[in-house]
């Protein structure tokens, strides 16, 4: 299961949302062995496409050593689907190498609602995880919601 | 001295779980051979044919070799040479 702040998942949504019709993408940092995604990193999609993303390599490069000097490591992984569902692509697939990482894809195409997901991809194996959103306020003050695989979240106001 | 090579999380497999591995060679092909010959397979995972696999980015110190010269990128005692797996995908 992955669990998220709601805060960082609006702003992956938001930068979806901004880059539209273009995939976006970026990492979510944690402590490493955490499983506790906390510093949101956007990175530019060097394809600049609607039918694919990539890293921007020098930007990888800086940013996985930030982690490295930092002790983190990349606990959620996240790119846009623009045009089809919040579901990974055979080559989303091919090229997930970060067993540990929650995938997540967010779905842009209704302008309403994005479709947000996650998922494990492990060699190669596709399995979808529950979502559980922390309301603002945080675990403990009963404002968690859990949402299930497939959550819709609603355009921001 | 020798040439650094840093190696991801998912290839650490092949280097018995080392972050780190040295070697040495005249460009990226001949440390790639040279690693290869004491973490066997560990080429095969970078290098198809005389290209680097597209999954992959190697970088000389600051520089994707990419843009350098690729395998024949001229390396020396000294550098650092760093794997990671690109992160990219599709919709199809």
């Amino acid at each position: 299961m992955l669990t998220l702040s709601a805060e960082l998942q609006a702003r992956i949504v938001a930068h979806a949302r901004a880059d539209h019709p273009d995939e976006a993408c970026g990492v979510i940092a944690g402590p490493a062995g955490s499983d506790r995604p906390e510093r949101f990193i956007p990175m530019t999609n060097a394809e600049r496409s609607p039918t694919f993303y990539r890293f921007d390599s020098l930007e990888q490069l800086r940013v996985w050593r930030e982690m490295d000097d930092r002790d983190e490591e990349p606990v959620v992984i996240y790119h846009s689907h623009t045009a089809t569902g919040a579901y990974p692509s055979r080559t989303d697939v091919s090229y997930a190498s970060e067993p540990e990482a929650h995938y997540v894809l967010v779905s842009t195409r209704d302008p309403e609602q994005a479709e947000f997901r996650s998922f494990r991809i492990v060699e190669g194996v596709v399995t979808e995880e529950d979502v559980e959103i922390i309301a603002p306020g945080g675990p403990g003050s009963g404002g968690g919601t859990r949402d299930a695989g497939g959550g819709r979240v609603p355009a921001a106001e | 001295m020798a040439i650094e090579l840093r190696i991801p999380t998912i290839l650490r497999n092949y280097t018995g779980g080392a972050k780190t591995v040295e070697g040495k060679g005249s460009t990226l092909a001949e440390l790639l051979s040279d690693v290869d010959a004491r973490h066997g397979g560990l080429r095969d995972r970078l290098v198809d044919g005389a290209e680097l696999r597209r999954f992959v980015n190697v970088y000389l110190n600051d520089e994707d070799v990419r843009f350098l010269g690729g395998l024949e990128t001229p390396v020396k005692d000294g550098d650092t040479v760093t794997v990671l797996p690109a992160v990219a995908g599709g919709r199809t």
